[in-house]
């Protein structure tokens, strides 16, 4: 999967979390502001970069911003937002939910 | 229809397909059904985002006993290919179909079902299926909406795009819905399927609540949709049997018990017949006091 714009998935609500996704040149960088950074800020910059990796992606920006969002809802928005800056919204990656 | 004789289904609980709180917690409130939504609660820029978290959560999250639906967009809707493919491969219960006009719909939600089935490996006839019934043609083919399906578990009356069809709007007493609601639960009574009654969204008029919950029990739903968790206990306190019914109901079961033990086809209480109806009644209502906690396993009755 190509990341071809920038686009974003999720809210600022509570137990969401916002990942906004965009093209990058070198490997998947994350910036993460999250209140439970200390305690979580690995998981959850693990979830992320599994769920990237399983779709294909290889190079990616990601900014995002925890309110204490489940690994399920960091998986489910990765998704959703990678989905948008591929344009594949329509014709999603089975095999990777 | 499904094999859906022995569950109760009181409380279908509405959650918002695209709100993690909300998807997370919605199985901590003893509602009998969840439902998931992807229609009119999500916004056209959301679906695909609420499609996914509905999907992930249904992976990872315990709902406990409760059973799983999933109100997907409507037919005519470019959502609704990619929800139903979902949430089959997600392993949901039941998928509702919105807006339901007709035995044709049905079919073909039934076959996009067994497709999705297919090409995810999921077991044929594991997804079930149910119908919204929201507007005036829907309730004149309920019969035959109801009895379209094996994989039919019930039908519900949706009143606020009905009354809109109708050109009415709902008001305190219900009248306007007194036709829609007898059909919805007439066709599901004779395709043996489940009748839902619909939401009732005036959270501050509790008493308008309780009537209309009362109401739609003695007419004979089984169950009403909800908008908020709070609702769920009210809804269980209407559908709660009396100690007096309990008791009866238990001498019923005694007197099966009698029979089967003497060999006996004919069952007797009180030197009078018992018959099928009775039995049936007494059933239902130890099954909601063991839901509603009034009995033990062997069904005796606890004191509060």
């Amino acid at each position: 999967m190509e990341i071809k714009d920038t686009a974003v998935a999720g809210t600022l609500e509570s137990s969401d979390i916002q990942i906004m996704i965009s093209k990058a040149t070198d490997g998947i960088q994350i910036e993460l502001k999250s209140d439970v950074e200390k305690q979580f800020g690995d998981q959850i910059r693990h979830v992320i970069t599994a769920t990237l990796n399983a779709l294909g992606v290889q190079a990616a920006k990601v900014k995002a911003v925890d309110k204490g969002a489940l690994d399920c809802v960091i998986k489910a928005r990765t998704i959703a937002a990678a989905q948008r800056a591929s344009e594949t919204t329509a014709t999603p990656a089975w095999e990777v939910l | 229809m499904a094999d859906n004789e022995e569950r109760l289904r009181r409380t279908m609980m509405f959650v918002p397909g695209n709100n993690p709180a909300m998807v997370k917690d919605a199985g901590i409130y003893g509602a009998d059904s969840i439902m998931f939504d992807l229609e009119d609660s999500v916004s056209m820029a959301e679906k695909d985002a609420a499609r996914i978290l509905v999907y992930e959560a249904l992976q990872t999250q315990d709902y406990g006993d409760a059973e799983l639906v999933v109100r997907v967009n409507g037919q005519d809707t470019q959502y609704y290919a990619n929800d139903v493919k979902a949430m089959v491969k997600a392993g949901i219960d039941v998928i509702r179909l919105p807006k339901a006009e007709s035995a044709d719909m049905v079919k073909q939600l039934e076959a996009d079902i067994l497709a999705a089935e297919k090409e995810f490996g999921r077991q044929e006839g594991s997804t079930h299926l149910m119908a919204a019934i929201e507007s005036a043609k829907g309730v004149l083919n309920a019969p035959q909406i109801a009895a379209a399906s094996d994989r039919m578990i019930g039908i519900a009356l949706s009143a606020e795009d009905y009354t809109t069809d109708m050109k009415t709007h709902r008001y305190p007493d219900g009248v306007e819905l007194e036709f829609a609601r007898n059909m919805v639960l007439h066709a599901a009574r004779a395709a043996g399927v489940a009748a839902f009654d619909t939401v009732f969204t005036n959270m501050d008029d509790t008493e308008g609540f309780y009537r209309e919950t009362e109401y739609i029990h003695q007419l004979g739903f089984d169950g009403k949709s909800l908008v908020n968790p709070r609702q769920i206990a009210m809804v269980n306190k209407v559908y709660e049997p009396s100690k007096k019914e309990v008791a009866n109901a238990k001498n019923v079961i005694n007197a099966i018990e009698e029979a089967r033990l003497k060999g006996s086809g004919v069952i007797s209480m009180n030197g009078q017949m018992v018959d099928r109806p009775v039995v049936l009644r007494a059933q239902r209502v130890m099954r909601l006091a063991k839901a509603s906690n009034l009995v033990d396993e062997e069904g005796n009755y606890l004191e509060k």
